[in-house]
């Protein structure tokens, strides 16, 4: 961005701009623009917006041209929070590659989690050893996560629009997963929990009562929502009708998740092509016909609900489960699974003091196993697969290439994000510069994802 | 079979004794290993620092595909036919790993494959979930790939098409007019591998900045990171350390 100019005659100093005038706001100068602006207005106006502005969601660009309030243009511009996590991920084991891939969407890390173990275990041929009880805790988590995404899509859309009580309803209900989560993995994000065979470690002792005592509360503050937003005559006046993507402009920009389910095709993966066993849960795929912002933030009140659903199934299983006894969350495969679970002690994560008092005191062979494993990683047959999960922003598909060796050869993520945000042009063009906000709140889009 | 052979994990055996037929790609090798540890030069009198080990990825493979992959197969040979193309000509292998078809398509027939898949009825694949690149520098001729995973809302079926260009030449013709949500994952399979997308209408940088230099994903661009020190012993950057790959 060029440096400060002191009046708005001043024409652009740095930067390329072919001659046309630049304008950089620096506070009240606001009527010395617009009247500039005015004097001027035949000519094209280009409007930056974003990176840092806090109606793009995130650390977003978008470029505008307008036409006195109406957008006739619209470009994204991204990679402001590109950090190489694909490329690191060729450096690291394939159990490492966990710690790198939680942190793309960092509102659903659990979901990048599942979507590359089960990929991994795909590579390894191992999908059908995992254990039940491994894959019900896999599911217990993605669907708290995604209630948690949608909370916050729900939020940020809101606080955005000005209503900062709908930020922080939302981040209040937000709160009760994120405690959730923190028992079980012991931290509120970048879990690294769902590992190539299994999870990390079982749910502490009373955690599925914990959670059965958390639903009102999430319950609670999604009505809360659903109350102040979905008949407030604002919220309806500024979401109905905008952000229109149909059916036929969706499926061309490959824009699955809320967006296609908004215009009304009962298109989810968990359906579809099921995994982690979502065949045997009792939920519906919401879906409807306006193909609007107001529609799709109906849906992803619709999805909390039948996430709720889904979490209260796989409680009853697992307490079922509880009931037989302790059962293993990993494979028994020892070239794949790590010798010992961590446990969530007192301070957050720990370790096993049993087993390092084992390996450091009795047994030199299970010393130099660990030791290989930890260090070393296991080896992954040379193939390559991908593997698909219902994210709560659309599919999320991970590319896996193994070159036979203890790391991945490539890893690629295909972020519902990004791909979703190439609608962003379809969505506002002909609208106000007001719908923008509006139209990118409803794709949701979450930078950490789209840049990686 | 030969010796290097021996070394290979009995999974890699079955995919090199499939070999190519004749008349289609053999293949692809990606990778030659020397040694058990990852070590070279260090002395070792072990024996092992002899081995030499292929790494190849899975051939293609023979009827039946199983599953409905032979049907895809089947009615995409039809369709491609009443086009005027053989099968054999815009398809170099067809291969099934691991539940998922794979086919190997030529660069120049690309659009029409695509198109075929997207348009006819029995195929209908609606949705093209982008373009992943991959980099295989040991594999002469085709090093760089793109990998395009297809999915049919329609049929509920999933294929694979992956193109390999050389890096000499590393052009492959732009499906964003049958597929427009490729726009921006073919910007980053040029941002990151350097495959050039004929056709795309603005083929710009998209994750790094405009000015940058190389593709960072490409197997020969450094991952880079600094050594750290801990406790007066040194840890080398994340790309210097030991591999045992």
């Amino acid at each position: 961005m060029a440096a400060p100019t002191t009046g708005p005659s001043a024409t652009a100093p740095i930067g390329d701009t072919g001659g046309a005038r630049e304008y950089v706001a620096t506070g009240a100068d606001w009527d010395e623009i617009a009247e500039d602006a005015h004097a001027h207005a035949d000519e094209r106006i280009v409007v930056n917006m974003g990176p840092q502005h806090p109606s793009t969601h995130g650390v977003l660009r978008l470029v505008l041209e307008i036409d006195g309030e109406t957008v006739t243009e619209t470009r994204a511009g991204i990679g402001f929070l590109h950090t190489g996590i694909e490329k690191n991920m060729e450096y690291r084991t394939w159990t490492q590659g966990v710690s790198f891939c939680t942190r793309m969407d960092y509102l659903a890390p659990l979901f990048q989690e599942a979507a590359y173990c089960l990929a991994t275990e795909k590579l390894l041929g191992i999908t059908e050893d995992v254990p039940e009880r491994a894959t019900l805790i896999r599911v217990l988590m993605m669907e708290l996560n995604r209630i948690g995404s949608h909370l916050v899509a729900i939020g940020t859309g809101g606080n955005e629009l000005g209503a900062t009580t709908v930020m922080t309803i939302g981040f209040t209900g937000r709160e009760e997963i994120l405690r959730i989560f923190e028992a079980i993995t012991g931290l509120r994000m970048n879990h690294e929990y769902i590992r190539p065979g299994g999870v990390v470690t079982d749910l502490p002792a009373g955690c599925t009562q914990m959670v059965r005592d958390a639903i009102p509360k999430i319950r609670h503050r999604i009505s809360q929502l659903e109350k102040i937003l979905l008949k407030n005559p604002i919220f309806v006046g500024r979401l109905k009708g905008v952000g229109y993507l149909p059916l036929a402009g969706a499926m061309a920009l490959g824009a699955a998740g809320p967006i296609l389910r908004s215009a009304g095709m009962p298109f989810d993966l968990r359906r579809a092509q099921p995994y982690c066993g979502y065949e045997n849960y009792d939920f519906e795929v919401p879906t409807s016909t306006d193909a609007d912002a107001f529609a799709r933030v109906e849906i992803r009140f619709k999805e909390m609900r039948e996430s709720l659903k889904i979490v209260q199934q796989v409680l009853d299983r697992l307490e079922a489960q509880d009931r037989k006894g302790k059962q293993p969350v990993m494979v028994a495969d020892k070239r794949i699974a790590w010798p010992a679970q961590l446990s969530v002690g007192s301070d957050g994560q720990g370790n096993s003091l049993e087993h390092i008092r084992k390996i450091m005191n009795n047994s030199m062979e299970a010393l130099i196993h660990h030791f290989k494993l930890v260090t070393e990683g296991f080896k992954v047959p040379a193939g390559q697969v991908y593997q698909q999960v219902e994210h709560p922003k659309g599919p999320l598909g991970v590319h896996l290439v193994s070159a036979g060796g203890t790391r991945p050869y490539r890893a690629h993520f295909r972020d519902p994000s990004f791909n979703n945000l190439q609608t962003v042009g379809m969505m506002c063009e002909g609208g106000t510069i007001a719908d923008v906000v509006v139209a990118v709140a409803s794709i949701d889009p979450v930078m950490g994802g789209v840049d990686r | 079979m030969t010796s290097s052979e021996e070394n290979l994990p009995a999974e890699q055996q079955t995919a090199s004794q499939e070999v190519a037929p004749a008349g289609r790609a053999p293949l692809d090798v990606i990778s030659v290993r020397e040694g058990m540890f990852g070590v070279h030069g260090s002395g070792d009198t072990s024996g092992y620092g002899g081995l030499e080990r292929v790494v190849s990825m899975p051939g293609a493979s023979p009827r039946p595909y199983g599953s409905y992959f032979d049907e895809i197969v089947d009615v995409l040979t039809e369709v491609l036919a009443e086009a005027g193309v053989d099968f054999d000509d815009a398809v170099e292998k067809v291969v099934v790993y691991r539940d998922e078809l794979s086919l190997y398509v030529v660069p120049e027939h690309l659009p029409l494959v695509a198109r075929s898949l997207r348009d006819d009825q029995d195929l209908r694949f609606e949705l093209c979930l982008g373009v992943s690149g991959v980099h295989y520098p040991e594999d002469t001729g085709r090093e760089l790939h793109a990998v395009y995973p297809l999915y049919s809302v329609t049929h509920n079926r999933n294929v694979r098409l992956e193109v390999a260009v050389p890096d000499a030449d590393p052009h492959i013709p732009s499906v964003i007019d049958i597929y427009p949500a490729n726009d921006w994952h073919e910007r980053e399979t040029w941002d990151f591998f350097g495959i050039i997308f004929d056709g795309h209408p603005s083929l710009a940088r998209i994750q790094m900045p405009d000015d940058w230099p190389g593709h960072p994903q490409r197997k020969d661009y450094p991952l880079g990171g600094v050594p750290v020190e801990y406790k007066g012993a040194t840890v080398p950057a994340p790309d210097e350390r030991r591999a045992y790959n």
